[in-house]
C-alpha cells in the first residue's frame, strides 16, 4: 500500500471538507450540508436529499484534459458510485427534507481515484458532524503476472490487468462498493477481495487516528 | 442530472411490505422463485447486426454500425468500440429525453466494461492500415420497455447484434498499397466480427433483510431494494466485470456466493443467445439458397414442377429481381449451403448450369404478389 496522508478542513467555508493522498493521488472533498433543498421539486419527506459531484482537474493527470463538453461519462459514473457508496452509511433519515452535497476534485492522479474519492468523503462528512453508521474506506486491487497487488497506481493500471475497486464498513464488515473490470476466474478474485478488505481496514484505523487527532486539537482550541 | 422524482412510480407502503414478506416466504409477485429468469426472446431485425432482446417485459432493442477511422494516438492497431444508450421516456416516464441521465451512463459502462477490458471483442482485427484506418465499432441501444433489470436485457441484447453484425470487406489497392477499398456487400460477402467469449451479465437484487438475494428484478421489485450488483461473467467462469455501486452493505461471502449462481446463469443466457444466433444464421442462409434453387426447379426438376410447382413460379416471380445481385455472391453462398446441410449441396451443384437463368415463364405468374415462405422451402424438401 502507498502512503497515506490526510488533512481535515482544507476548505474553510465547507461545512466539512478534507485532503485526502494516496502515494501521488491527491483528492480534496467538500461538504455541504445538512442544508435547505435548493430544488423543491426533488424534496424527499423522510430523508436527506444526497448530491455528488466528481470532477478531475485538468493539470491532474500527465498530459492537461480537455474537459469534454457532453459532460464526461467517467465523472458521472463515479459521482453516482461514490454517491450511493455514502448514501448507504449516513443515516440519511434523520436529515429529513434537507441536502447535503459534496464536492470532489482530483487534484494529482495516479491510479485508485476513485478510492482516495470515497476515503477523502468519509473525512468530510466526519469533520461536518454529520451522523454517519460506520466510516466507508475503500482500496484498489490488482493482480499482475499472479500476484495480487495492492493499491494500483497508474503505471499498473495501465498494465491492462484486472483492477477491483472495493469500499467497506470496516466494523460491520459489509461490502459496499465493489466494482470490477477486465477477466478474472472466481476464485482469484476470492483471494483479491480478501486482500482488499485488509487493506480498507489499514485505511479505516489511520483514518480513525487522523479523526482522533484533530479532536483533540479542537479540543485543545477550545480550551477545554 | 437527477430523475424526476414526481414522474416514478412511488410504491405504496402496502406494496413494499407485501414484496418484502413474500419474499421471506421465497415467494415473488410474479409467481417466479428468487433465482429465476424471465423469459427471454431474441428477436433479430432484417439488417445485419440489428437485435431485439424482451426479457419479461422489458424490451430493448441494440443495432450495431461500423465506420471507418482514425485510431488513437496509443493504439494504432486496434479499432474502436464505443456504447451509446437513449433512454427513451416512452419506456418509462421518469426518463428525460436528451442527455442521457446517470443510470443511462451506468448501463452504458457495465456493457462497455464487460467487453472492452475483457477483450471479448477482437479489436485488432478490425485494423486495416496501422495508424491511419481501423474500423470503429459503434454500439445503439435504445430502452422500448422498462420492466426491471434493464442492465441484463441491454448487455443480451448487445451480445446477440455483435454476433449477427457483418462489416463490409475492404483490400488494401492502389499503387503503394495504401488506399482502401471498401467492398459493397453484394459484390463480397461481409464478414462477421470475431468474438472471443461473450460475456453475459447477471444482475442481483438485495434488500433490507440481509439474506434476501432476488434475480432479475422486476421494475417494483427495484423500486423496493436496497442494493444491487451486476456481474458480468463468461460461460468459462471467468468475471470479466462486477459492478455493485455502493448502497445496502453485504457481506462477503454472499457476494462469493452470487458469484457462483451467476456462474450458472450466464451459461444458461450463453446457450440461448447462441441458439437462436443460429438459427437467424441458418434461416438468412436458407432465404440465399431459396432465391436462387426455386426460381430454377421449373427446369431442372420435372417432378416437383408438378408437387410444388405453383409454389416455385411464385418463388421464381419474387426472386427474379434478385438474380442478377446474386450471381458474384455464388460462390460465398457455395460454401455457406455447404455449412448447412448436405441434402442442400446436392442442389447447387445441380442449378450451377443455370446461373443466367433471367425468369421466362414466371414473368406472368398470378402468384408473385402472395408469397408464403412455408411454400418457398417445400421445394427444397422435395428435392432432397
Amino acid at each position: 500500500m502507498r502512503q497515506i496522508r490526510a488533512e481535515i478542513g482544507a476548505v474553510s467555508k465547507a461545512d466539512g471538507s478534507a485532503i485526502f493522498e494516496m502515494g501521488n493521488t491527491k483528492v480534496i472533498a467538500a461538504v455541504y450540508g445538512p442544508r435547505e433543498v435548493q430544488n423543491r421539486s426533488q424534496q424527499m419527506s423522510d430523508q436527506t436529499l444526497v448530491r455528488c459531484e466528481y470532477s478531475m482537474a485538468n493539470f491532474s493527470t500527465g498530459d492537461r484534459m480537455r474537459k469534454p463538453k457532453g459532460g464526461d461519462r467517467r465523472s458521472t459514473e463515479i459521482s453516482l458510485v461514490i454517491r450511493q457508496t455514502v448514501e448507504a452509511c449516513i443515516l440519511t433519515h434523520l436529515m429529513p427534507r434537507s441536502q447535503i452535497d459534496i464536492y470532489v476534485q482530483v487534484l494529482q492522479a495516479d491510479g485508485g481515484t476513485r478510492s482516495a474519492c470515497i476515503n477523502a468523503a468519509t473525512l468530510a462528512f466526519a469533520d461536518a458532524g454529520i451522523p454517519m453508521r460506520d466510516l466507508v474506506t475503500s482500496c484498489s486491487v490488482g493482480y499482475l503476472h499472479s500476484t495480487p497487488l495492492l493499491d494500483l497506481n497508474y503505471v499498473e493500471h495501465s498494465a491492462g490487468g484486472p483492477d477491483v475497486t472495493v469500499g467497506i464498513l470496516p466494523k460491520l464488515d459489509k461490502v459496499t462498493l465493489l466494482q470490477m473490470d477486465s477477466k478474472l476466474p472466481i476464485d482469484i478474485l476470492e483471494n483479491v477481495m480478501q486482500l482488499s478488505t485488509e487493506g480498507c481496514k489499514a485505511i479505516a484505523n489511520y483514518i480513525r487516528e487522523i479523526l482522533l487527532e484533530n479532536a483533540k486539537q479542537l479540543e485543545y482550541r477550545r480550551g477545554v | 442530472m437527477e430523475q424526476r422524482l414526481a414522474n416514478c412510480v412511488q410504491l405504496t407502503v402496502n406494496e413494499k411490505q407485501f414484496i418484502e414478506n413474500a419474499l421471506l416466504s421465497e415467494l415473488r409477485v410474479d409467481g417466479r422463485g428468487p433465482l429465476e429468469y424471465r423469459k427471454l426472446s431474441i428477436k433479430f431485425g432484417k439488417d445485419d447486426g440489428s437485435a431485439e432482446v424482451q426479457l419479461g417485459e422489458t424490451r430493448v432493442m441494440s443495432f450495431v454500425s461500423a465506420q471507418l477511422v482514425q485510431p488513437y494516438k496509443d493504439r494504432p492497431n486496434e479499432g474502436t468500440l464505443s456504447i451509446f444508450t437513449e433512454f427513451s421516456p416512452m419506456a418509462d416516464p421518469s426518463f428525460e429525453p436528451g442527455r442521457p441521465g446517470e443510470s443511462a451512463v451506468e448501463l452504458g459502462r457495465i456493457i462497455d466494461r464487460g467487453l472492452r477490458e475483457s477483450r471479448a471483442i477482437d479489436t485488432e482485427s478490425l485494423c486495416i492500415l496501422s495508424a491511419k484506418l481501423v474500423w470503429a465499432i459503434r454500439i445503439d441501444i435504445h430502452i422500448l420497455d422498462n420492466a426491471g433489470n434493464l442492465v441484463d436485457a441491454a448487455n443480451i441484447a448487445a451480445l446477440a447484434s455483435l454476433l449477427t453484425f457483418r462489416r463490409p470487406e475492404c483490400s488494401l489497392g492502389g499503387e503503394d498499397g495504401q488506399q482502401v477499398v471498401v467492398h459493397p456487400p453484394e459484390v463480397r460477402e461481409p464478414l462477421p466480427l470475431i468474438l472471443h467469449h461473450l460475456p453475459v451479465a447477471v444482475t442481483f437484487g438485495f434488500f433490507s433483510n440481509e439474506n434476501l438475494v432476488v434475480l432479475d428484478p422486476t421494475y417494483h421489485e427495484e423500486a423496493v431494494m436496497t442494493g444491487r450488483m451486476t456481474a458480468t461473467l463468461n460461460a468459462n467462469g471467468d468475471v470479466c466485470a462486477i459492478q455493485k455501486p455502493g448502497e445496502q452493505g453485504i457481506f462477503q461471502h454472499i457476494i462469493m456466493h452470487c458469484l457462483k449462481l451467476a456462474h450458472v446463469k450466464a451459461g444458461d443466457i450463453t446457450a440461448k443467445i447462441k441458439d437462436a444466433v443460429e438459427k437467424h444464421n441458418n434461416e438468412r442462409a436458407l432465404q440465399k439458397i431459396k432465391r436462387r434453387s426455386s426460381s430454377v426447379s421449373v427446369d431442372v426438376c420435372g417432378t416437383t414442377a408438378r408437387l410444388g410447382g405453383k409454389q416455385n413460379q411464385s418463388g421464381g416471380g419474387k426472386d427474379n429481381s434478385h438474380l442478377d445481385q446474386l450471381k458474384p455472391k455464388d460462390e460465398a453462398n457455395f460454401m455457406e449451403c455447404d455449412a448447412t446441410s448436405s441434402g442442400q449441396v446436392q442442389i447447387n451443384k445441380k442449378d450451377e448450369g443455370s446461373k443466367n437463368f433471367t425468369g421466362g415463364p414466371s414473368s406472368w405468374d398470378p402468384y408473385s404478389e402472395c408469397v408464403n415462405s412455408d411454400l418457398l422451402k417445400a421445394p427444397m424438401d422435395s428435392e432432397c
